[in-house]
């Protein structure tokens, strides 16, 4: 009975200073995050490859334009936990980009399988200019750089779903708020409302309904769609094996859990005779 | 103690050795043999969980100084790269990154311990000096360590942090620029942060050798504060402590896992993910939940003292914080070690544990409004604990009857059960 008094009295204090640590986003002005159920939440989550291949298919074809990846090489885009294309698209979609190379004929070649993705400006003033003296920043850690704001108790409650698809959430939010400014609330020249930040943004609205054609016909074309694969898609890029990382956890915790009860038997044993 | 190990060699090797370094004598006296008294609580596990975790911390921390690299310009990248192309490199950088939050969690367990059963008095003064100079070690490593990735938060916090020396006046500037290596935060700062975050968990790992030597004069205490009269109340070390400690161990690994491998940001914070730039000042710049009760004492100093303007005064009531604990065996005179048998300290102790959780809450908010006057609060609570609580309980409080010995004790106890035991049977 002791010990389990003293387990309890163990998890209370750690609650408390679990409860005690800061909610740790900053808390932004506009409307509250609407929270998505996302394939890779919680201990047994995984990612949906297909809805990776999606995401990785919007990220090419619109935001690609202005974010680069640097973090992102193009063998990942085929190692398992990933989006898993096979190495022959890979390799030819590698091919459609140049790459600088000093030891190359030219200066130039085509990229391969170990090359990174390439940055879509040549530098950050070239970035800049391009965007109305905004950088758009790059994707390859930004879905981690990023979480939402939760009141009191519900940021308690993280530690224990293992909730940590903050980033995740606020890139849908993002994508799916741009509205039309409410009344009395300026926007500056160059950008747009964003009733999630609940400011202006220097980013355009990059997303409206139709714009990316998927293979899939079953799937709705739209925003919403695109946002949240999109979004699955950045929280891959930033954290690449959450897959495999995931698994391993699940058989440590069942070992240390047997191990746990096994020293504790053991411990018992070794007492049994002893008063104390 | 043991200072007659039952110790015989048993070949001629192992005689041949003991003659010229008697290793395996001393690790039988003070790994197996000492005796250690038989009433110890779970409490008394975390000392070895916190020799574990500094193990943990420096193995998978000598793997991570194999990938990384400290410059200015590559350590964030560095750092994704060990997490995306070193070989379980997620997993023993979430582990080191976790385990840092793993060992001040234990430590704060050992702390508030050895404050509950008056663990720091007479004869063990000495074991809580060198706690105390661990601590400090041990925050100067983590600040550090938090440094490396340089992110927006290790840049603005080493800022934040060494920016805080030059409130010393006349040498102030000169220091600040000693520890940074130049006028701000940058190339310089980085190098001597990762040497020096590299060293001091090796002088840690050595201090704790004194703390452990110095445990082993008079032996531990225990839950009643009585100390150890015969042999009865005792027990060899091994087996019945090692096994108690490795089931602990093992425990305290399970929430470890749970972080590291399915919520390994969960401690961290977002902004960190940004690399550094000296351009850009984050909206709210926080220290890690570890040193929040402490920043926030820091800036609950608003105010001008005389002539000790507001940002030294916050910076001596910081240090001031954890010094005060140097002294504490001083400033407590009562004769009862164990909180279990003084009726008055009881409800100020835990008031100065949720005093402590509060200002480590408070260290997280923005210094406005009533956050500042909360911290004010707290923190003349947490000095006047030691300063006025604590010395004047040990003149008026009137503690409960301690009982002889341990062996008493634990007999009383049981009587108590097989009373209560009793009573419920006749109830039914
Ligand atoms: C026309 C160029 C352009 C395109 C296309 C574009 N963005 Fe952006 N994006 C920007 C700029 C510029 C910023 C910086 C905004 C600022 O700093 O206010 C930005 C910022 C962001 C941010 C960070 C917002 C924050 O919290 O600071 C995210 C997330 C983002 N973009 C996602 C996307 C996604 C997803 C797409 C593709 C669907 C996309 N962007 C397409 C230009 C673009
Ligand atoms: C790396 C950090 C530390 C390690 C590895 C460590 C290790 C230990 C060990 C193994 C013990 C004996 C078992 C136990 O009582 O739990 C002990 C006892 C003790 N420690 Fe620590 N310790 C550390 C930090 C601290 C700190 C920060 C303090 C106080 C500020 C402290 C104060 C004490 C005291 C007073 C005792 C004696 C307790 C008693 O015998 O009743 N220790 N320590």
């Amino acid at each position: 009975m002791i010990i389990v008094r003293k387990i309890i009295a163990l998890a209370a204090l750690f609650f408390a200073l679990a409860v005690s640590a800061p909610s740790l986003a900053a808390k932004v002005g506009g409307k509250p995050a609407e929270l998505q159920k996302w394939s890779f939440a919680g201990i047994f989550g995984t990612y949906d490859t297909n809805q990776l291949q999606r995401g990785f298919q919007v990220f090419k074809e619109v935001c690609a334009t202005c974010h680069g990846a640097r973090l992102l090489a193009f063998r990942n885009l085929v190692e398992p936990g990933g989006p898993e294309f096979s190495e022959e698209q890979i390799k030819l979609l590698a091919s459609e980009f140049m790459i600088e190379d000093i030891e190359a004929e030219g200066g130039e070649r085509p990229a391969t399988l170990a090359d990174n993705w390439p940055s879509p400006f040549a530098s950050e003033i070239e970035a800049r200019e391009a965007n109305n003296g905004a950088l758009p920043p790059d994707f390859s850690v930004l879905a981690k750089a990023r979480g939402i704001y939760q009141p009191f108790p519900d940021w308690a409650f993280n530690y224990f779903t293992a909730y940590q698809e903050g980033g995740a959430d606020y890139i849908y939010n993002l994508l799916t708020s741009y509205e039309d400014p409410p009344h009395g609330v300026e926007v500056s020249d160059g950008q747009e409302y964003n009733a999630f930040l609940g400011t202006g943004i220097a980013m355009m609205n990059p997303l409206m309904d139709d714009l990316v054609e998927y293979d899939d016909e079953r799937l709705p074309r739209t925003v919403e769609q695109y946002a949240k694969d999109v979004a699955a898609f950045m929280y891959w890029l930033a954290d690449p094996h959450l897959v495999s990382r995931k698994t391993i956890g699940l058989n440590v915790l069942i070992f240390l859990s047997i191990l746990a009860i096994l020293m504790y038997l053991v411990k018992r044993k070794i007492w049994a005779n002893v008063k104390h | 103690m043991a200072s007659k190990s039952s110790y015989n060699p048993k070949n001629k090797v192992e005689k041949w050795l003991d003659e010229r370094l008697p290793l395996i004598r001393f690790s039988k006296e003070h790994l197996m043999d000492f005796p250690s008294p038989k009433n110890l609580n779970y409490w008394w596990t975390f000392g070895a969980v916190l020799a574990v975790m500094l193990m943990v911390q420096i193995i998978t921390g000598i793997i991570l100084a194999m990938h990384y690299v400290p410059n200015i310009e590559m350590a964030f990248d560095s750092v994704e790269h060990i997490r995306r192309n070193v070989n379980y490199g997620r997993i023993i950088q979430g582990t080191h990154a976790v385990g840092a939050s793993m060992f001040f969690f234990a430590v704060y367990v050992h702390i508030f311990r050895g404050l509950y059963y008056g663990s720091y008095k007479s004869p063990r003064e000495v074991i809580w000096i060198l706690g105390v100079i661990i601590f400090l070690l041990m925050m100067a490593t983590a600040f550090m360590g938090y440094v490396l990735p340089w992110g927006q938060m290790s840049f603005w916090g080493a800022t934040v942090i060494t920016n805080l020396f030059s409130a010393i006046p006349l040498v102030g500037t000169p220091i600040l620029e000693f520890l940074r290596g130049g006028f701000a935060v940058d190339n310089p700062t980085l190098n001597r942060f990762f040497s020096l975050h590299y060293l001091l968990p090796f002088i840690i790992a050595a201090v704790v050798g004194l703390h452990i030597w110095a445990l082993h004069v008079p032996g531990n205490g225990n839950p009643t504060g009585v100390e150890v009269k015969s042999k009865a109340d005792t027990l060899p070390f091994h087996p019945y402590f090692t096994m108690k400690d490795l089931f602990v161990v093992v425990v305290f690994f399970i929430p470890f896992a749970w972080f590291v491998f399915f919520a390994p940001d969960i401690l961290g914070h977002p902004d960190n993910y940004i690399e550094a730039n000296p351009f850009i000042t984050p909206p709210k710049i926080v220290p890690e939940w570890y040193l929040l009760p402490f920043y926030a004492m820091l800036r609950a100093i608003d105010f001008n003292i005389l002539f000790i303007n507001a940002k030294l005064g916050g910076v001596i009531v910081m240090f001031g914080s954890i010094l005060i604990l140097m002294v504490l065996p001083w400033l407590d005179r009562s004769k009862v070690r164990s909180g279990s048998f003084r009726p008055m300290f009881k409800p100020f102790y835990w008031l100065f544990v949720l005093n402590f959780l509060m200002l480590m809450y408070l260290g997280a908010q923005s210094a406005e409004g009533i956050y500042v006057i909360l911290s004010k609060v707290g923190t003349a609570y947490y000095f006047g604990y030691f300063l006025i609580i604590l010395p004047l309980l040990a003149r008026i409080e009137t503690p409960k009857p301690l009982p002889n010995s341990i062996s008493e004790a634990i007999l009383a106890k049981e009587e108590n059960t097989i009373a209560i035991n009793a009573e419920q049977g006749e109830n039914k």
